[in-house]
This record gives C-alpha cells, structure tokens and sequence, in this order.
C-alpha cells in the first residue's frame, strides 16, 4: 500500500485552547501549519472549562503577578517550577487581553473593565486577604475561547485535519520529531504529515480511571505517543480527584452541594463522615473525604447492586433552596443518575478530574528529557502544552482558574517559540522511514483476525483496576497489587482481535488505540505512585502522611522502557524574584 | 437504514464530543432512540449533532428551550435518557 505524505512547517496533535493557541501564532507569522484532531476542533475538551482565567488585572481588587505567583507555588505544594510559574503569572495578563483581542466576550464590570471572580487559593499581598482574580465569559468561558481561537485560524487558514487519529510520532536516529503518521477515521487510510516542529496538545487523559469528569476524548493519546518516542512522564502520581461525582458516571456534583448542608450516608444511612472527620465532618478537604468514600464501599457499606457507591443527601434541604442555591444539580441528577435530589439522595463516588502531570517541556513548550549530557535536554523539533505536558506550573495541585491560563500561556509561548525553531530550521529533515514502518505496524496489527479478548472487556478491567490502585486510596499494597495489574493487563492487549475490519468510520478500531493508549499511561500513574513515599498536593497516602521535603522535593519520571523511575530536580529559582521557600500549606 | 442518512457509525464518532453529559446523553439517543425515529427526525437529529456543545447542553440540562416544537421533541427524549 502507497503511503499518502503531505509536508507542513508545523504539526499540531489536538484543537484544545493550547493547540489551537499555539496555531494562531503559527499561521499568523505566514508558516504553514496543519492541526489533527480526532473530533471536530470546537468539540474538544476546553469546551467544558467553566471557571475562567486567572489573571493579575487588578481590576476588582488590588493584585500583581508576583501575588498570583505566590498562590500558586504554594497551591503547587512547593513542586512547581518557580521560573515556570513566574512566567506564566507575568504572561497571564497579555493572555487575557489578546484573547480579549481575538474576540472572546469577558464578562464586565460597570467601568467596562473585565469582571474579576474570587475564587479559593487566591490571595492578596502573599497569603493576605481574598483576592478577585478570575476572569470569566459568564459560566462558558472556555466554550467562547475555543470558538474565538477557532475562528482566528478559520481566518488564518490553518489546515484542519478533522477527525483524524494521531498514531505515533515519527523519530529518526539521532532523536529529531519529523512529523507524525495519522489515520483519517472516515475512511481508514493512513497519512503522513511531514513537519519541521510537531505540537503535542491532546488534553488529559482523565479515562484511565473508571469515574472520571473528562470526556470520553480523553485518553491521553499524545502523552502515550511521547512515551513511545522515548519521552518520559513526569509528575503523573499527581491526579486531581473530586470526592462527588455521580456514581458510574463522572460528572461533577460541585462541592457547593455539602457548602449548603447536604451531607454523604452509607448503606445503613448512617452519616459517616462523623467518624472520619469528627469537626468538618463532610466539609473535610478532598482527600479525606474522598478516601472515606472508599473505605466506606471496600468495608461493605456501600449503597447499591454492588455497593460500589455511598450517596449524598440533600432532600432536607427542600425544593426551594436546592432549585436556588443549587442549580443544575437536581437536572444533572436527573438525567444521568435517575433520581430527584429534592426526594431522593444522589449516588456518588470520587471522580478523576485533572492531571497536574504529563509531557516534560520547558517553559517555551519545547519537550526536554534526559538524554546524555543532563536532565533537560530539548527533543528537536518536538513540543508539547496544555494539560498533556507538564512545565510544570501546577506542581502537586493545580489551583482553580489556572488550566485555562496554563493551556494558553504555554500554547501562545510554543507557538511563538516553533516560528524561531523554523528560522533555524529551515528544512524538513530526511524521512526515517523505519519510523514510518514501526508506526504503520501499530496500525495494521489491528487486522489480525480469530478469536480473542474484546477492547470493551480489556478496558472495563484496566479502568477498574485503576480506580481500585492508583485511585484516592494510595498505600504501598493497594498500588503494588496495582502495578502488577496493570502488567498483566498489558500483555493481555497483544491477545486482543476486533471483529469489524471495515475500513469507513471504523470506530472499534480507533477505541483499540485509544486503550493501548490508555495502558501506557496507565503504568505511568500506578508506578509514579507507588514510587513516591510522601504525602504532597494531590498524591495523598494514609501510610506516609506527611509531605518529605528533605527526600522528595523532586519531580518524578516514567519511563516505558523497563518502567524505569527516574528523577530531577524542581526549579526552585524564579526568573526574576527571590524564591518562595516550602513553608507548610494552611489556607 | 435510508441512503440520505449517515452510518450509525459515522454518527456513533460524532455523538463524541467536548463534554462528559453530552457524551451520555448523545450516546444513549443514538442507541436508544436513533432508530425508532422517522426519518425526517433523524436528518434533524443529524443537523442538532453540527450544534455547538454548548447550545447542547444547555437544550438538555433545561437552561434553553429550543424555540422548535421538533427539536424540543427529540431534547425531551434525549433528557429522558
């Protein structure tokens, strides 16, 4: 079979706010950039980002970017790079004006000026009193970024691959990206784009788990292709998981819900939180309520079939306040998990929602890995923004209002960066086209025929496993039975067949990349986790409580090759400013 | 299955979209609804799919409600589950 090529300056896998950012900046400098998407590009996952953008106008309240920088280093646990951080709190506010530039309707003050929201871990004057530092398009802020920057490149001329499925990465001998081999999903044929410099921007991977808030396009696929390019993952121990989301489902029931008194029961209706947290009782932070959940359903208590969940009551809170205080929660009820909150508790369970991990870049987007000479050497012509990379600017907890500002400080930074990368790099190197066969093979290994396991059943029993040993219950048996499920569920895949062959919308084919996908990702988090023997920002284990800055103040790296952990230093040393030392973190 | 109409399968990769809910709930339609409908519902439930997420999920957690007595028809079916 001839293979279809195409040439690009740039590559962009994934029509995110990042991806799209950073292709804003590329068709405007007149490179020529095509972005692969595997859904239409205003159906990606920045679409549902509902919070807004911090930013340090000052507009509502005093502010500057140093305060912002100091909630979010320690937001971060004291784990994010401080010159990152620093340059993402300075570059927010061009941000938020070019956006506003781009046409991306900001709610406003009387004065005109953008309206600013307060919201938890922002704080004036360095961990002094509330600051108002969000800025938000009503309660669809992400919906009209995505739409703004898609028109941009609409404009632009940007070429759109849609509904195309990024493969692998194309890599030759002395490390170079040279572009990636997709598949178009309308008619099965392979595709491969040249590029001179490859963006990876794919979002998270929130799927790995089997409750998660994130859209079934989740599923990591950009950080699994790094990882077979021989990119490690840094940081993915760090998952944030929100102890509510609807049971079987995912979807967020906001913390707001205990805010106005509901409160969880177990099977025997009993209020268990009493016991867990015998003051904040259900107003206990995530991780503790979380981890009750659990301990609640793996002792028998849950509610249910299978007693897999608890529920969270708040019919007596009455119809009036719940229809008030509470809007959206009684229709979300309704609609995914079949029942009226004003009669009847809301089945839930700790749901996954973001990964402060993923691909190791620099703060210019530019992926860096050991290779020989030290920690972080760039990968040429390789980078990698938005929530699959890891800069890292949320270090061990990501701050709300901050993804959307990481997605478009980082994207806009490796767009501009990409447009020197092409000055310098004027040539499109040669095809490796050993990549190109070893890319191929994952692809037509998906034609063998006979009897087998299913995609669905693998993926049932992967999602499972990571939620019961990589999930909110983190002690060093739970996640070591949980590397060795993962194991076998990774040879498994090898015996794994499709039934559906066709070539046109072969869906079951690309849900099979996607778990393979998944699976690698997957080994990353359960073996980050067990690895780090501390409680630090998000990774939060019962059997070493305390955060360990003497032994663990360091970022983490996965490895596929031998699932090999490594380590490296956290960037202590701002820019500009002095250090934020590690102080411990009361809000 | 009628010529005018898209595969269910090009259909089941278009019901994916930016947001868990609409994943849900346009997943379900498709198996659960999709093919009791008349044809003329299935062309309208094609075009509502080239909606924007956000329109979608507002028909369907009942902030909006579309101004068409058709389009009402299927959200209703859709919020139903």
């Amino acid at each position: 079979m001839s293979l279809t090529k195409r040439r690009f300056d740039a590559l962009i896998i994934g029509a995110g706010g990042a991806g799209l950012n950073a292709a804003t900046q590329l068709a405007n400098a007149d490179a020529r950039v095509a972005v692969v998407s595997k859904v239409f590009p205003t159906r990606s996952h920045t679409v549902a980002a509902q919070g807004g953008v911090n930013a340090a106008l000052a507009n509502v309240l005093p502010d500057n970017w140093h305060w912002h920088m100091f909630d979010t280093v320690k937001g971060s646990d004291y784990l994010g790079d401080q010159d990152a951080i620093e340059f993402m709190c300075r570059e927010a506010i061009p941000t938020v004006y070019q956006l506003e530039h781009n046409g991306v309707p900001f709610s406003r003050l009387d004065n005109g000026k953008i309206y600013q929201r307060a919201f938890g871990g922002q704080s004036q004057n360095f961990g002094g009193a509330q600051a108002a530092r969000t800025c938000a398009a009503a309660d669809r802020t992400g919906h009209a970024i995505l739409h703004a920057l898609y028109q941009q490149n609409v404009r632009a001329r940007t070429h759109f691959f849609d509904e195309y499925f990024a493969i692998d990465l194309i890599r030759d001998d002395e490390g170079a990206i040279l572009g990636a081999l997709v598949l178009e999903i309308e008619t099965g044929e392979p595709l491969l784009i040249e590029a001179k410099a490859t963006l990876l921007a794919t979002g998270g991977c929130g799927q790995v788990f089997r409750t998660t808030s994130n859209a079934h396009i989740n599923t990591g696929d950009g950080m699994a292709m790094a990882l077979r390019a021989g990119v490690p993952l840094m940081d993915m121990e760090f998952f944030q998981f929100h102890p509510t989301g609807i049971a079987g489902k995912g979807m967020l029931i906001t913390e707001g819900v205990r805010g106005e008194g509901g409160y969880l029961i177990n099977k025997d209706g009993e209020r268990f939180m009493e016991r867990y947290a015998p003051n904040a009782k259900d107003l206990a932070s995530r991780d503790v309520v979380s981890r009750a959940i659990v301990t609640e359903v793996k002792e028998g208590r849950g509610v249910g079939p299978n007693g897999d969940h608890v529920l969270l009551k708040v019919d007596h809170l009455g119809e009036d306040i719940i229809s008030k205080r509470l809007p959206g929660i009684r229709e979300s009820s309704k609609i995914f998990a079949g029942v009226d909150p004003v009669v009847e508790p809301i089945p839930v369970f700790p749901t996954a929602h973001y990964v402060m991990g993923g691909i190791p870049t620099d703060r210019y987007g530019r992926v860096v890995t050991p290779i020989q000479n030290g920690p972080e050497e760039v990968v040429p012509g390789l980078y990698a923004a938005g929530e699959c990379a890891c800069v890292s600017v949320h270090g061990a907890n990501r701050l709300g209002g901050n993804s959307l500002l990481d997605i478009l400080v980082f994207g806009r930074a490796a767009g501009q960066d990409i447009i020197k990368y092409l000055k310098e790099n004027p040539n499109h190197r040669p095809m490796n086209e050993t990549g190109v066969e070893q890319a191929m093979s994952r692809l037509t290994r998906w034609e063998q025929k006979g009897e087998g396991l299913s995609v669905r059943e693998v993926r049932d029993e992967f999602r499972k496993a990571m939620e019961d040993h990589a999930g909110v219950f983190r002690t060093d048996e739970i996640m070591s039975e949980g590397v060795e499920k993962v194991k076998e569920i990774r040879k498994k895949l090898a015996d794994v067949r499709l039934t559906d062959h066709s070539d046109v919308f072969n869906t079951a084919r690309v849900e099979a990349l996607e778990l393979e996908n998944m699976v690698d990702i997957g080994m990353s988090i359960v073996l980050s986790a067990l690895e780090r023997k501390e409680s630090r920002g998000a990774h939060s284990r019962p059997d070493y409580t305390e955060r360990d800055d003497t032994n663990w103040l360091k970022h983490s790296l996965y490895f596929q090759e031998g699932d090999k952990i490594d380590f490296k230093p956290v960037h202590t040393k701002p820019l500009t400013v002095e250090t934020f030392p590690p102080k411990a973190r009361v809000y | 299955m009628n010529q005018s109409t898209p595969s269910i399968e090009k259909l089941r990769w278009q019901c994916r979209r930016g947001m868990l809910e609409l994943d849900y709930v346009l997943k379900d339609f498709l198996e659960n609804h999709y093919p009791t409908l008349s044809v003329e519902e299935q062309m309208l439930f094609v075009k509502i799919l080239d909606f924007e997420d956000q329109l979608l999920i507002d028909w369907v957690m009942g902030n909006v409600v579309p101004s068409d007595a058709k389009i009402r028809r299927l959200v209703g079916l859709m919020q139903a589950g």
